[in-house]
């Protein structure tokens, strides 16, 4: 049967991530930015939610199954709030849960717990690469397999919390396969470079991660001697930044209503003018559509569907640029006061030009 | 739950008209197209046949059972979708229920519902059809209707002229089908004075006066009526008489606008139907002449072919999940008119974009007509027109979203 209505239970949660998002994020959001920090008490507030831990199972210390809709319902709702926060809040996700996809066992007992029980903690993925062209299934970062387990080099970027992580989640190219590689902190070889001055996303610390010959056991690699697939990680971090993009999208949108019908030209609010109402037609046109297909690619990931892969590419592809279409539209909508820093369109717009690029980031 | 698994009664649905379109369809596509007005009654007959079969009465869903869950509008949604795709001039050819009988649906009481729809399951193939656009208004319908109805004891009379009615000659010429014309019991009320009548086949100073000859979907007739002192029983005015005569009620507007929730998911459907065979056809002959498309790589890594590909594969399934819902909600019996307009705004920009595109990229291969992308092309762009322009259906979402009257925004 086909359904576009979530169950209770989803419908709680995204709730209470909605008061979250508006009551706590979106107040938050431009001090964060311009201070190039987020508060830690409302990282923990938000970790507190119980989204990542609500889909880890009791065995590895969460309280539920997991489900990619229900992730991407959340992620949208709290993205809607500030995206540099959600990204924080939903890194450690990053690093859990491709673990629970593809880990051994004994990596699951290992290292689920530590990251889910208790406080936020820094455990994050480190994906992303310094390149134009960077592709998740062909990375520059290598892995060798050596008499004492794999030598990983390379270089990564935009990972997030480098400076205070306790472990990362390292994907390297191993013989031609994306695979991925459990890095303490501490381990020899590791440089974290100088915080990383972006576009948008201020608020978030990222860093350049540098890795010399760092040497790993054996059963650091996922899955151990086999390795695990990568494929479902990047496809659940495509839909997680394409959901989280229909969150920036509809904050733009949801901004942009009340400004046109309270803002007059020549004594009509311009709302009423076509040339604005069909911007505004399109925008939420664009979010409604975008939406179904991130659903669907949700949907699609968690009853392993053939196509799951290739129809979360799709849904990144789209909402990558309905968030540049929307996010524009919102400072055009507001004219010259888009530009201006008092109103949030325009970190909206600078945080929407970056989805493409933040694939890796968080996970639901 | 959100679920999009395919229901079992709906797969079926598709592989019988995958079929039909591929068998009854796609052959005669070319022909229908260059013979402007030739009745397509193979298709027709053999349609009539497999719809009596499966005890429908046409596309159009009619009575639902109580029990279970309820799937018609979206089975018709896939239908429509992959008929469409066989060819979208020859669906319009579709026997039974169509536009006329949405509004009979829509705006009728049962006992209406029953003495019109009840001629689709007879022995022959019967159309039935709408008439609102009058010649000097479209988009401005139903508030300029000039067609008047005026009631002498126990009929109606009804003068003025429709045009661009779809199937208007095989509802009222070529079977014993019907005509929804909105007409006003009070001009001076505008919208409020409209009403939907039933004017049937065969009915004096009824008259097709015009065929028209189209850029497009050919072997779908477009009628002109003219209504001359046509006389029609009383009880052929749509709803209930004690609701409808009140001079101010707006239910005769109301029932054209809820004919359209149904209806504008159905022609976005459609539209993603001709989308997809455009998109399927451009792929295939990309394929034969050795172009692979490769999914998962960024942009600034993909040929200029593979960015359009994409590009219109998000469009037409985003478009397709979006349509699907709207369907779902008249299932549901939710309010639909946002999801309907929307869906139908960007389908009808989906399909005019893809095919105009697909006609582009493939140079000399997509300008002849050795191939249908032109025929497609040309197909395409009556989607962005009838039901409602993209420009009304804009209209009708921002009204939604800003939560504006027409006074508001127009």
């Amino acid at each position: 049967m086909y359904s576009f209505e979530p169950t209770d239970e989803q419908r709680m949660l995204i709730d209470a991530v909605h008061r979250y998002a508006e009551n706590d994020l979106k107040p938050a959001a431009r001090e964060a930015e311009e201070e190039n920090e987020l508060p830690a008490n409302l990282i923990e507030k938000g970790w507190e939610l119980g989204v990542l831990q609500a889909s880890i199972p009791e065995a590895y210390g969460g309280f539920g199954e997991h489900s990619t809709v229900t992730g991407v319902l959340a992620a949208e709702e709290m993205a809607c709030g500030d995206l540099a926060a959600s990204l924080a809040v939903m890194a450690p996700g990053a690093f859990v849960l491709p673990i629970l996809f593809g880990g051994s066992e004994e990596q699951k007992t290992e290292w689920i717990p530590a990251v889910i029980e208790a406080e936020w903690k820094p455990y994050v993925a480190a994906l992303i690469e310094p390149s134009f062209d960077f592709t998740p299934t062909e990375m520059n970062t290598s892995a060798k397999k050596g008499k004492q387990g794999y030598t990983l080099n390379g270089v990564k970027a935009y990972v997030p919390f480098a400076d205070q992580a306790k472990a990362f989640l390292v994907f390297a190219d191993l013989e031609g396969e994306t695979q991925a590689f459990i890095v303490p902190a501490d381990a020899e070889g590791i440089r974290v470079g100088e915080r990383e001055k972006l576009l948008g996303i201020q608020a978030l610390p990222t860093f350049r991660l540098e890795l010399e010959n760092v040497l790993v056991p054996e059963n650091a690699r996922l899955a151990g001697e086999d390795g695990a697939a990568v494929e479902r990680s990047i496809a659940n971090a495509q839909v997680a930044t394409a959901a989280m993009a229909l969150g920036l999208s509809r904050a733009a949108l949801e901004y942009a209503i009340p400004y046109a019908k309270e803002r007059e030209v020549w004594g009509t609010p311009i709302a009423q003018k076509q040339s604005i109402a069909f911007m505004l037609a399109e925008m939420a046109i664009e979010i409604e559509a975008i939406r179904m297909l991130v659903w669907e690619a949700a949907w699609k990931l968690d009853n392993s569907k053939e196509d799951a892969a290739k129809t979360a590419y799709l849904a990144l592809s789209g909402a990558s640029d309905m968030a540049m279409m929307v996010t524009d539209r919102a400072v055009q909508v507001l004219g010259g006061h888009g530009y201006i820093r008092e109103h949030p369109v325009e970190l909206w717009m600078r945080n929407g030009r970056g989805i493409p690029d933040f694939t890796g980031l968080a996970m639901v | 739950m959100i679920s999009f698994e395919m229901p079992e009664k709906i797969e079926h649905a598709v592989v019988l008209a995958e079929t039909i379109a591929e068998n009854m369809m796609r052959p005669v596509s070319r022909h229908f197209d260059e013979n402007e007005h030739e009745i397509p009654w193979d298709y027709i007959e053999f349609m009539h046949t497999s719809l009596k079969a499966l005890g429908g009465g046409g596309l159009t869903p009619g009575k639902e059972k109580k029990e279970g869950p309820r799937i018609s509008f979206q089975r018709m949604a896939f239908q429509t979708e992959m008929l469409s795709w066989g060819d979208v001039g020859l669906w319009l050819c579709t026997p039974g229920g169509g536009l006329g009988a949405a509004a009979v649906n829509a705006a009728g009481t049962d006992e209406q519902k029953e003495r019109f729809l009840a001629r689709h399951r007879g022995e022959k193939p019967v159309f039935d059809a709408f008439a609102l656009t009058e010649p000097h208004a479209g988009s401005a319908m139903p508030a300029e209707v000039r067609t008047t109805a005026v009631r002498d004891g126990d009929e109606w009379v009804l003068n003025g002229e429709k045009i661009f009615i779809t199937a208007g000659h095989k509802a009222l010429v070529d079977s014993q089908g019907f005509l929804v014309v909105w007409a006003t019991i009070d001009p001076e009320a505008r919208r409020a004075g409209v009403r939907p009548f039933v004017v049937e086949a065969g009915t004096p100073g009824c008259k097709v006066t015009k065929l028209e000859h189209k850029l497009g979907i050919r072997a779908s007739d477009t009628a002109s009526v003219v209504l001359d002192g046509c006389r029609i029983p009383f009880e052929n005015l749509l709803g209930s008489p004690e609701v409808v005569q009140k001079k101010k009620s707006e239910k005769g507007f109301k029932g054209a606008m809820a004919t359209f929730d149904a209806t504008r998911p159905v022609v976005a459907a459609s539209a993603l139907g001709i989308a997809r065979a455009t998109l399927e056809k451009l792929k295939e002959l990309l394929a034969e002449r050795g172009v692979e498309i490769r999914y998962g790589l960024p942009r600034s890594r993909m040929t200029n072919l593979e960015r359009e590909i994409v590009d219109m594969e998000v469009m037409l399934r985003s478009t397709w999940l979006l349509t699907l819902k709207a369907m779902w909600q008249m299932d549901e019996r939710k309010p639909n008119t946002l999801a309907a307009s929307m869906s139908k705004v960007r389908a009808g920009d989906v399909v005019v974009k893809i095919t105009q595109r697909a006609v582009e990229l493939l140079g000399p291969l997509g300008y002849t007509r050795e191939y249908l992308l032109e025929k497609w092309f040309r197909d395409a762009k009556i989607n962005d027109l009838y039901e409602g322009t993209g420009q009304i259906n804009r209209l009708i979402v921002a009204r939604q979203i800003l939560d504006y009257t027409r006074h508001e925004l127009s």
